[in-house]
């Protein structure tokens, strides 16, 4: 597995530039060989028109050659013995055609190549910079927005290398060199040639620039055409109960109209750019003939020149004729820079490496808040003794799950501070608390793989044992395909409190000497709740045990018990001395534990 | 013996029809526009015939002119050049035009078709099919033949033409020199066929790999709390990273082949080249033909190999779109299981156009006779011979665990499914002898996930009545108790509800669909309660909504809340997706059955929320 260390806490902020420098390393010299083959290509490619010009001129009609082509003429033997023998062109020229095939499979392979490996870079660092974010951003960040950046953005940027960098480096060697030659050849041809370049450069800059706001607004309507149609399918209900499908029918109908209408008139114009451009081309072709012939006919330059010049044209205007849709496409790249930035300039945790923990949890005083002035915790003080077990009982928005996302340090304690034997947390790396707190949480989620993956993708060990443990070993083989079972998007969808219970195997199997539990058998029924915590009592008994519930039964038997209430501890004891306290947890408890009175007078219950 | 002969003969059609890449199929999409259709197929081959004509202006130029040294005629051959160009354009423009007219219109009639043809299917379609495959259909099968059959057809009409009139031109020049040519066209016609089956398959191979990716990082973001707490932060990767290798390999070979097709293709265009030089050289040197006529014959030896190879992009574009216009006309040829009979139509309109002079009001008396039911796609039946009677303003709670098939009878009185056997009663009359249309514009219908729509609250609201007044708005939403998220909200009515209403919460939704419902005005309640966790305050709010909403009408309910259950006038014990117990909630109790189970488990539940509540 290839490492990326250099992105590990790194503090640099890349721009735009540094960036592409850290998604290019290790496809440089791929990308160099495309584009130096791509020069070779060229080269070759406007060899031939001047062997053509050599073999019109000097072999066919009988002009003395001159210059390199004296001496290359020589070499076959004179022009005349050429002329006798035209095989010999036919050769050279598929020889150069075949070297110009070489290299153009090498432009266009290593071009490929270096792409993917750029592709792939680029992906594996967005993939571990991601994973290793504070869960903080990641709250603060929409899914949909960040796969965006990965994908889309990622796409952009690479097309923007692969495609348009290098296609812009081939157009400009193309242009001057075909331009060059076909100044060496007459200069007036050349100038009213190259006149031409500006004009169509400058035509589809103007053009492209404007059909991209279109293009953009065309990509929105359908955008809401395309809802427009989602909800429809998910409401389906909606609309067949209330009977409104003529007025489905008239919103989709008319968004697609309209959004037709919009393509159509955009099309017009596309259609026009088109055919106008193609006009100018051809324009410019037929003067280059005319005045070719004329300037022929004047002896400036040979039948054979004039062949080789219109073929540098044909070279030279394709490639100009793209360079406005690259160049104006190129701007979407920085956009696309921006938003990748954006990910790989926010700050990594800080994992550290995996030590061995024990000791006593204690809290002193722990306070938090998500939100500038909104408390979620205040003032929490408990101790939990190694070995022990505790029990957290409270309301939805007491803080009991931020207590454990702080013991996790998947947030920063900003007040107050917590402690594992003796060692403040701040000073224990993530890497080894996490590696030491077997947290389970509320809705865990299970990755796509199989049952058995999940279970095991923590720490190698025995798969079915966890499962029994967690009381779910019966559920796996009801599967036909038991353990092997493939589970998320492409697979079997489980319920709930399967889900917790796979969550629960996958972290039993860790035998860490810490295990939190935040609400995680919520959804699973009494009695396979005390089962399960039977099972842990019995095989893991010696482990620190924190239990966050709603349920009175599920915490009754712990060590301790806290009861939170608006962030505050507002009780504390055994199930037993709160009871006797007679607050919260005995009202929490009476409601749970013992049908009242007027219920049983209902149901005629008799205990 | 005949029967056979006529299934093959059948089968050997079909497998005919299959060689037009099943594209027969739409004509019926293709009739409004032949005209311009045909405009455009035959612009664009002018336009080839015009491309193939230009480069004998070329020859002309040097045969002529710089053969006798002179410039005479040299204005009108600029007249006719000159011409030429502008009608080239004028006809790449009309073809150009009409190709991008064709797609979009072809786009929106088939969208329309699919979209309206939905609108008539049953709600068991869509308990089968989901979402995104019948979004796909709708979206992007459409749009892929539409630019198929436009794009494909225009480029496809200019290379052909572009290589029969080169080739029929070169014929008529010198045929033995056109040989040097055409000899090479077949040869890149074929190998043109083999790389474009073997870079189907491997970009099919990338695509895959490609969604394997999008969904790694759906994974890692989605479950990144788990990762970290798990600390399978680099597992992740590495199973990730597998993916990303996978895909450098696959587009690697996949960028070999591609390099290697183009290449080859390219040096075909100048072994043409080098023949046409040795030959053609050869043939001018003994004088048979100019100059002029040698340059013409390396233009279109370099020019004819690539529409060659376009022609076969084209080719294997067509058979691929067989699969979209096949999923497409699958869809359109769906026939609803809940369908009005003609003569039902025909007195109470269809969905598009109801009748509604014709329809009679209804009051709510429900009753199911003797119903026997099955789902589709199920193979048990979950009814069999089921009797009820529920007069009009009668509360009916249905209870049990889930999954337990407490929608069936749901489905049953809103017609979205109908008996296999015996006949639902609406008024004492069979449901199927109105209209569909008909029944549920009377049937209020709320459901456990609530669906809103994107646009303001209002346009919600009124879903439930169009031509509702400001005064029943205000009304109905204050019933339900949501007149306090309307004042709430920025622009009230008129704000935005967001994608799916996901702007609001599922409480402040919940009630917005019960203002919807009750807007309807509906003889008929149908309530499928939520089970997810809502604030105590809205939960209260919500019930007391509720409670409206049953006030003298029918209802039924799917009911959780034991406030509702209790208040039922008939409940139903759903079990294993049978009906296992009915009546009162005394008697039921009394019974110490299953509801008993039911009640004192829901109870717990209950309290252990309760217990929070100060």
């Amino acid at each position: 597995m290839r490492k990326y260390s250099a992105m590990k806490n790194k503090k640099t902020t890349y721009t735009g530039a540094g960036l592409l420098g850290l998604f290019l390393k290790g496809s440089r010299a791929l990308f160099a060989v495309s584009i130096l083959s791509s020069f070779v290509v060229t080269f070759l490619n406007v060899a031939i028109p001047q062997v053509i010009s050599f073999t019109i001129d000097s072999v066919i009609d009988d002009a003395p050659p001159q210059g390199l082509f004296a001496s290359f003429a020589a070499l076959f033997g004179g022009t005349d013995y050429l002329g006798a023998n035209m095989w010999l062109i036919a050769v050279i020229i598929a020889s150069i055609a075949l070297a110009m095939a070489v290299f153009q499979y090498c432009v266009t392979y290593f071009n490929h190549r270096a792409n993917q490996t750029l592709m792939r870079r680029m992906r594996n660092l967005l993939f571990s910079h991601i994973q290793r974010l504070p869960l903080g951003w990641h709250v603060a960040h929409q899914t949909g927005d960040i796969i965006q950046r990965c994908t889309s953005d990622a796409d952009a940027i690479s097309n923007f290398i692969s495609n348009q960098l290098v296609a812009l480096f081939r157009i400009i060697i193309m242009v001057v060199l075909s331009l060059t030659l076909m100044f060496i050849m007459d200069v007036r041809l050349a100038l009213i040639a190259a006149a031409f370049i500006p004009v169509l450069l400058g035509y589809s800059l103007v053009f492209y620039s404007h059909a991209r706001k279109s293009f953009k607004k065309c990509d929105e309507e359908e955008g809401v055409l395309s809802t427009c149609a989602q909800e429809n399918l998910t409401g389906v209900r909606v609309v067949r109960a209330f009977g409104r499908e003529r007025y489905e029918r008239d919103k989709f109908e008319r968004q697609n109209v309209y959004y037709t209408g919009l393509w159509v008139r955009i099309e017009k114009f596309l259609a026009m750019y088109w055919t106008s451009n193609d006009l100018v081309a051809a324009l410019q072709c037929m003067m280059l003939i005319v005045l070719g012939t004329v300037f022929c006919i004047d002896g400036a330059i040979s039948p054979g020149d004039l062949v080789a010049f219109i073929s540098y044209n044909t070279m030279l205007m394709g490639p100009v004729r793209q360079l406005g849709r690259i160049i104006s496409n190129m701007s979407r790249a920085g956009v696309s820079i921006a938003r990748i930035g954006e990910i790989i300039n926010a700050d990594e945790e800080e994992l550290g490496t995996a030590e061995e923990l024990h000791g006593d949890i204690e809290f002193k005083d722990v306070g938090f808040s998500y939100e500038e002035g909104k408390p979620v915790l205040s003032g929490v003080s408990f101790t939990v003794p190694q070995g022990t077990t505790l029990g957290v009982i409270g309301g939805t928005g007491s803080g009991k799950s931020t207590l454990m996302y702080l013991l996790d340090r998947l947030y920063p304690v900003t007040e107050g501070n917590i402690f594992i034997g003796g060692r403040s947390i701040g000073d224990i790396s993530p890497a080894t608390l996490r590696a030491n707190i077997g947290f389970v949480l509320q809705e865990g989620y299970l990755f796509s793989g199989t049952i058995a993956d999940n279970i095991s993708i923590a720490a190698e060990g025995d798969v079915v044992r966890a499962a029994r443990a967690a009381c779910v070993d019966d559920n796996i083989r009801a599967f036909s395909s038991g353990y092997d079972t493939v589970v998320g998007e492409r697979g079997v969808t489980l319920s709930g409190g399967q889900k917790q219970r796979v969550s629960i195997a996958r972290t039993l199997i860790r035998r860490t000497p810490y295990f939190i539990f935040d609400d995680s058998l919520s959804a699973v029924d009494s009695q396979t709740d005390a089962a399960i915590r039977a099972r842990l009592a019995r095989e893991y008994g010696d482990a620190t045990v924190i239990l966050i519930s709603h349920r009175i039964t599920t915490v009754m038997h712990a060590d301790n018990i806290i009861v939170m209430d608006g962030g505050r501890i507002v009780e504390q004891g055994t199930n037993e001395q709160l009871l006797k306290k007679n607050g919260i947890y005995r009202r929490i408890y009476d409601m749970q534990m013992s049908l009242p009175d007027d219920l049983k007078k209902e149901v005629g219950y008799d205990e | 013996m005949t029967n056979k002969r006529d299934k093959a003969r059948a089968k050997a059609k079909e497998s005919g029809r299959v060689k037009f890449f099943g594209l027969t199929k739409l004509a019926p999409f293709l009739a409004p526009y032949r005209g311009m259709f045909s405009r455009m197929i035959i612009c664009t081959i002018l336009v080839g015939v015009f491309n193939t004509i230009l480069p004998l202006f070329q020859q002309y130029a040097f045969n002529n002119f710089i053969e006798y040294s002179t410039l005479r005629g040299l204005g009108g051959f600029i007249c006719l050049y000159l011409a030429c160009l502008l009608v080239t354009m004028v006809l790449d423009y009309i073809a150009s035009y009409d190709c991008c007219k064709l797609e979009m219109y072809v786009l929106r009639d088939m969208r329309r078709a699919t979209f309206n043809h939905l609108q008539t299917l049953s709600v068991s379609y869509f308990n089968v099919n989901s979402v995104g495959r019948i979004h796909a259909r709708v979206m992007s099968d459409t749009s892929n033949i539409s630019s198929i059959i436009s794009w494909d057809v225009y480029q496809g009409g200019w290379n052909i033409t572009y290589i029969i009139s080169s080739v029929v031109i070169m014929l008529a020049l010198d045929p033995l020199l056109a040989l040097c040519v055409i000899v090479i066209i077949p040869v890149v016609a074929i190998v043109s066929c083999y790389f474009q089956r073997r870079l189907t398959v491997l970009n099919r191979r990338v695509r895959e790999i490609n969604s394997r990716i999008t969904g790694g990082f759906n994974e890692g973001i989605t479950g990144v709390e788990t990762s970290k707490t798990l600390a399978v932060e680099s597992r992740l990767d590495g199973k990730f990273f597998a993916d990303t290798n996978a895909m450098k390999r696959e587009a690697t070979r996949l960028g070999h082949h591609r390099a290697l097709f183009y290449t080859i293709i390219g040096f075909a265009s100048s072994v043409a080249l080098a023949l046409v030089l040795w030959y053609g050289g050869v043939i001018t040197m003994e004088g048979v033909i100019k100059l002029g006529t040698l340059t013409v014959f390396m233009t279109y030896a370099q020019g004819v190999m690539s529409p060659v190879q376009w022609t076969v992009d084209a080719i294997a574009d067509l058979i691929t779109v067989k699969v979209n216009v096949e999923r497409v006309t699958a869809l359109l040829n769906t026939q609803s299981d809940v369908r009005d009979t003609p003569e039902v139509i025909e007195k109470y309109g269809d969905q598009f156009n109801p009748k509604k002079e014709n329809w009679e009001p209804l009051s709510g008396d429900v009753e199911f006779r003797d119903v026997t039911f099955k789902y589709p796609d199920g193979d048990e039946y979950v009814l069999e011979h089921f009797n009820l009677t529920v007069p009009r303003g009668t509360n009916v709670a249905i209870v049990g665990e889930t999954g337990a098939g407490k929608s069936t009878l749901v489905n049953l009185v809103c017609r979205f499914f109908e008996p296999t056997e015996g006949r639902v009663l609406i008024d004492g009359r069979d449901v199927r002898e109105r209209s569909v249309n008909w029944l549920h514009s009377h049937i209020g219908y709320v459901l456990q996930t609530p669906h809103l729509f994107s646009g303001t609250v209002r346009e919600n609201l009124l879903y439930g009545r169009e031509d509702a007044t400001q005064a029943q708005l205000d009304e109905a939403v204050k019933s339900v108790n949501a007149d306090k998220i309307i004042a709430r909200l920025p622009e009230g009515y008129d704000s935005q509800v967001g994608e799916g209403g996901n702007s609001l919460s599922t409480g402040e939704k919940q009630l917005l669909s019960f203002a919807r419902a009750i807007l309807a005005d509906p003889a008929i309640f149908v309530l499928d309660e939520a089970t997810s966790s809502i604030d105590t305050l809205t939960e209260r709010l919500i019930q007391d909504a509720i409670e409206k909403l049953m006030r003298g009408r029918t209802s039924f309910i799917i009911a959780h809340r034991l406030s509702t259950i209790r208040s039922a006038d008939i409940i139903l014990v759903v079990q294993g997706g049978k009906i296992v117990e009915r009546g009162r909630h005394e008697e039921l109790l009394q019974k110490r059955g299953y509801y008993y189970e039911l009640y004192i488990k829901q109870f717990r539940e209950e309290q252990v929320k309760a217990g929070y509540e100060r």
